[in-house]
């Protein structure tokens, strides 16, 4: 079927009146998809470009930066100086030194590798969780729901605690990729909860109807189309999730697995530090600030993901 | 009577009009300064007048009234002046208004399930405002409650009054309404958009009653629209306002007839009309201005095909023209004459392709046929166990067919089984009763590739634009959905979404735009657009003009009908207005609780309906020509739809028939005995399902 531009079929409303200066239809426009528009208007937030740097920043000091401390100044996370003390930051030590000579900047480093590893993938993986079974669970309904919804409910009611103490034993050489999934295995319920919720309301929707009548299949709808209309949540679960899973992993590696002395996360310090945070504050004090900035540099990242996903965002700018 | 009463009440025997607006303002506060929603509105009511006010939504022809009864929330200012019976009411505090409101100037809202208060008995609210103003004992005004609920027209009346808003259906509560607002005898009646959301049926009663109400209290009434055929038949006077202004005045014969401000034109030639079926609807370009961002000059300015230099320039002033008290704000009035402006029409007519040959319907392939197709839902009780206490027959046996080419229009009151038969259709799966064959292929016969293959033939548009685009895919993602479901590489897709855009008469550029970027109109556009891209046969269309406004609708339907010739498309047209439907359908089926109640061509369905309901149907549509709308006969269908979980015996219209009522005790019988069958009654080509079909001429010629 060739459809020549008829100028006949009189648009009610052929040029949006608010874009002025639009140029005639012609051939060669560039159709974009989604995944471009959004990352052209991510591109476009500074704050969320500059979040990134310094989460990439982060990973880099965080692998590389031992090495180059090393080389200048001889200390890792795991040796000790024993002619300083608990001594403040100095030109050898750069962050300072622990009761038994640990050096503070070495920790914190080696800390802040786990804790990146595990603070984001914990966020990736239990979102993630949520929204798929969530958004299953809701678009399909009948059995799968339900089946989904007693796992849910389960974990719910059943002490994580105690499931993590009895698999602790199982798991206790396994290291902290073990971690990962238990942290994320059960942070995902609540989330999934609210987003079968959500899908409930959407599946009604009839951009749904229409997707399904053009002969879209369901994970076709549930990716492309359910969500997507849920990601500012998604998001801002994700980001809290980060955090939740820094923390989280410190009480954990408290009972005994996950990351084990003489390695170190940035949780176990700042549970050390905590003590001494007024009197000793190096202790404390890098290792909460790094988590700190960590955190915020997720969460405005989050936001700029938000507002480029969301195309009624009036920050995010037009959508060219 | 006290003082003030006096005293007005000798300023009215003065001359002074009834209700005086002057110059009325009203800006609400905006993120970027205030922004204007009336700019300046006049007019004047006389008692006993009717005033129509029309206008599209955002035009301020609420928020003028809400002004005038001191309605409106707090960061609206209100300046200008609004004078019942000389009585200043702008400015007025709140509690000097409460003693006006409900007494002198009564209101029936639009959504009458949300202007009646949920947890109190209809009775009591009614007996509330007449305790409020003329401070009867609670019993005499309860029983005045129920005298007021009898005189409209509420069966049982004094067991009904002691029944909750939420039992009575969307008719019944207009009513209930229009009792409360009559109940202190108003001087002036506000009537905002009284029957927008009820069915045509419902909306002729509704009309009715409004009009015996008025001439029980002689109360001047202000009938605020958007519907210009609600106006042609009951209004004196009309108001059309466009972007906050009034851009047309007077009285309602010589201002259809011969309107003088190019968007009245518009407006009128814009709307699809029963009696008039072969003419083209001319749309008004563009959309309604942001009223916070007006152009300099004639609001209209950007869509007026006549426009002149001074007009970018200078808003004129609504000014005198063609005698008769008749105003018009337009630079050009005195050069427009009958919709013509130096002999050439204003709007000239859109060129939409017509058929060149017309190869006889029975020659033509079928392409959709459904034969005796039923849906039933069951009631259940009981959480824990299920019982099935009953049932509900959505669609009961209805048969239809659809040939290459042409456009069949469903249409039935809301509630009719409409919906739930092209979802029937739509999902492609076999039917509980009856079968579905697209194209020759039987569905239920269907595996799952076979059915993902048909989706291709049978696509669809949806009512609401808004909720049928995804808001967070850009068009043209929406628009090669489809394509990608069935592997078109990336590169022709986005070829095809240009060239799709270009089709509904978009622009490519807009691929990359989103779905709210966009206004109504054009939204329902890229919903064609989708529809269209895997060359489809058949196209089901689901209400797809009634979210929008009459000058945007005009465009979509000269696209669809455009589109139907060039594509060679067949059309499955759902609707509840038969005025589109007329304009747009060459077969007609006519669906009345899940059944079909006449199926012809639409010629002989409208011109000659043999059904009572049809007949009903027909007479219930207003015709924007007052001449012609006012010699018109009503038949009024009794009461509101049975339920359908328990239908009357025999004929199920029966229990609303006008016919019925009059016939014989014998011929009566017959039809609570026997349920008719669909079947050709001699005259027209049509079928109808009455024992005692008769055509009838409703619509004038």
């Amino acid at each position: 079927m060739s459809l020549p531009a008829d100028p006949l079929v009189i648009a009610d409303d052929v040029a949006l009146s608010d874009s002025p200066g639009q140029t005639p239809p012609g051939p060669d426009v560039v159709v974009r998809g989604r995944r471009q528009l959004v990352f052209r208007r991510l591109r476009r937030r500074k704050g969320a470009m500059a979040a990134l740097v310094l989460i990439v920043l982060l990973w880099v000091i965080a692998f590389v930066g031992p090495h180059i401390y090393e080389a200048i100044t001889g200390w890792t996370y795991a040796n000790q100086d024993f002619r300083a003390f608990l001594k403040p930051p100095s030109a050898e030590h750069w962050f300072g030194t622990t009761q038994i000579g640990s050096d503070v900047f070495a920790q914190t480093m080696r800390g802040l590798q786990k804790s990146l590893l595990i603070g984001l993938l914990v966020a990736l993986i239990s979102t993630g969780l949520a929204a798929i079974v969530g958004a299953f669970a809701g678009y399909l309904g009948g059995w799968t729901d339900k089946v989904l919804m007693w796992i849910v409910d389960l974990l719910l009611v059943i002490p994580s605690f105690l499931i993590i103490a009895i698999l602790g034993r199982e798991f206790r050489d396994a290291g902290w990729l073990v971690l990962v999934f238990l942290i994320a295995g059960f942070g995902w319920m609540i989330t999934a909860r609210i987003i079968r919720g959500m899908t409930l309301s959407l599946r009604e929707r009839e951009f749904v109807l229409a997707a399904r009548y053009s002969g879209v299949g369901t994970v076709g709808i549930v990716f492309r189309h359910l969500i997507p209309n849920m990601s500012s949540l998604l998001i801002i679960d994700a980001t809290i999730a980060v955090a939740t899973a820094i923390i989280a992993e410190s009480g954990l590696s408290y009972f005994g697995f996950g990351v084990q002395p003489p390695d170190i996360s940035l949780g176990t310090l700042i549970a050390e530090g905590t003590r001494s945070a007024f009197t000793f504050p190096w202790l404390f004090m890098f290792a909460g600030g790094l988590l700190v900035l960590t955190t915020l540099a997720v969460s405005v990242f989050g936001d700029g993901l938000r507002d480029a996903l969301d195309p009624n965002s009036q920050r995010a700018g037009g959508s060219k | 009577m006290t003082i003030q009463e006096q005293s007005t009440t000798q300023q009215a025997a003065l001359g002074a009009p009834l209700l005086e607006v002057r110059d009325l303002t009203v800006e609400f506060a905006g993120e970027d300064g205030p922004v204007p929603a009336v700019r300046g509105l006049s007019y004047t009511l006389e008692p006993g007048e009717v005033l129509g006010i029309v206008g599209e939504s955002g035009s301020g022809k609420s928020v003028s009234s809400l002004a005038v009864m001191g309605l409106l929330p707090g960061n609206a200012t209100v300046r200008g002046s609004a004078k019942l019976r000389g009585e200043e009411l702008v400015g007025r505090s709140d509690r000097d208004l409460a003693r006006i409101r409900g007494r002198k100037v009564a209101m029936v809202f639009q959504d009458p399930l949300s202007a009646l208060t949920p947890v109190y008995s209809i009775g009591d609210q009614i007996a509330e405002t007449i305790q409020v103003h003329q401070g009867l004992s609670k019993q005499a005004a309860t029983a005045r409650a129920v005298e007021l609920l009898d005189a409209v027209g509420i069966p049982n009346a004094v067991q009904r009054a002691k029944a909750y808003p939420h039992e009575f259906s969307g008719g019944m509560r207009q009513r209930v309404m229009i009792a409360m607002a009559i109940a202190n005898d108003p001087d002036v009646l506000i009537a905002d958009e009284p029957t927008t959301a009820l069915d045509v049926t419902i909306q002729a009663q509704v009309l009715e009653l409004l009009d015996t109400a008025r001439q029980m209290t002689n109360a001047a009434t202000i009938m605020i629209t958007h519907d210009l055929g609600v106006v042609a038949g009951i209004a004196d006077r009309i108001v059309v306002m466009y972007a906050g202004k009034a851009v047309e005045s007077g009285p309602v014969g010589p201002v259809y007839a011969d309107p003088r401000m190019p968007y009245t034109i518009g407006l009128l030639g814009s709307v699809p009309r029963l009696d008039r079926p072969g003419q083209s609807l001319t749309p008004i370009e563009g959309t309604p201005p942001n009223v916070a961002h007006l152009p300099t000059g004639c609001p209209f300015v950007t869509r007026c095909p006549v426009r002149i230099g001074i007009c970018s320039e200078v808003e004129p002033a609504l000014e005198e023209t063609a005698g008769g008290g008749r105003r018009a704000a337009c630079h050009r009035s005195e050069e427009i004459e009958l919709g013509l402006i130096h002999g050439a029409p204003v709007f000239p007519p859109p060129a939409i392709a017509e058929v060149r040959e017309e190869v006889p319907r029975e020659q033509r392939d079928a392409v959709l046929e459904v034969e005796g197709l039923a849906k039933r839902f069951p009631i259940t009780k009981g959480a824990v166990l299920r019982r099935r206490i009953g049932t509900i027959t959505a669609v009961d046996g209805i048969s239809f067919d659809i040939r290459q080419g042409e456009a069949l229009g469903l249409v039935g009151e809301s509630g009719c089984g409409k919906t739930t038969t092209i979802m029937q259709i739509l999902d492609l799966t076999a039917p509980e009763e009856g079968t579905v064959r697209v194209l020759g292929k039987d569905v239920s016969g269907l595996n799952a590739g076979a059915r993902k293959e048909l989706r291709r033939d049978v696509q669809v548009v949806f009512q609401d634009p808004m909720a049928s685009l995804d808001p967070r895919l850009p068009v043209g993602d929406i628009i090669d959905e489809p394509l990608r479901v069935f592997g078109m590489p990336a590169e022709q897709r986005r070829a095809r979404v240009r060239e799709l855009l270009q089709l509904v008469g978009l622009s490519p550029e807009h691929a990359n735009r989103y779905p709210a970027d966009f206004s109504g109109g054009q939204r329902q556009r890229i919903g064609i657009a989708r529809a269209l891209a895997l060359e489809p046969k058949l196209l089901v269309l689901d209400e797809p003009v009634s979210a929008l406004d009459v000058s945007i609708q005009a465009g979509v339907l000269n696209l669809l009908e455009d589109l139907k010739v060039r594509l060679g498309l067949s059309y499955l047209f759902v609707a509840h207005d038969l005025s589109v439907v007329r304009h747009i359908a060459d077969r007609v089926a006519v669906m009345y609780l899940g059944r079909l109640v006449e199926v012809g061509s639409s010629d002989d369905v409208f011109e000659r309906p043999t059904h009572p309901y049809t007949q009903a149907l027909l007479s219930a549509v207003p015709i924007p020509d007052p001449v012609a709308e006012r010699q018109r006969r009503r038949i009024l269908v009794r009461g509101d739809l049975p339920s359908p979980a328990n239908l009357p015996s025999g004929c199920r219209f029966r229990s609303r028939c006008p016919l019925y009522a009059e016939l014989p005790a014998d011929r009566q019988q017959k039809c609570i005995d026997v349920d008719p069958p669909l079947a050709d009654h001699g005259g027209g080509t049509q079928e109808s399902a009455c024992h005692w079909a008769r055509e009838v001429v409703v619509v004038p010629e």
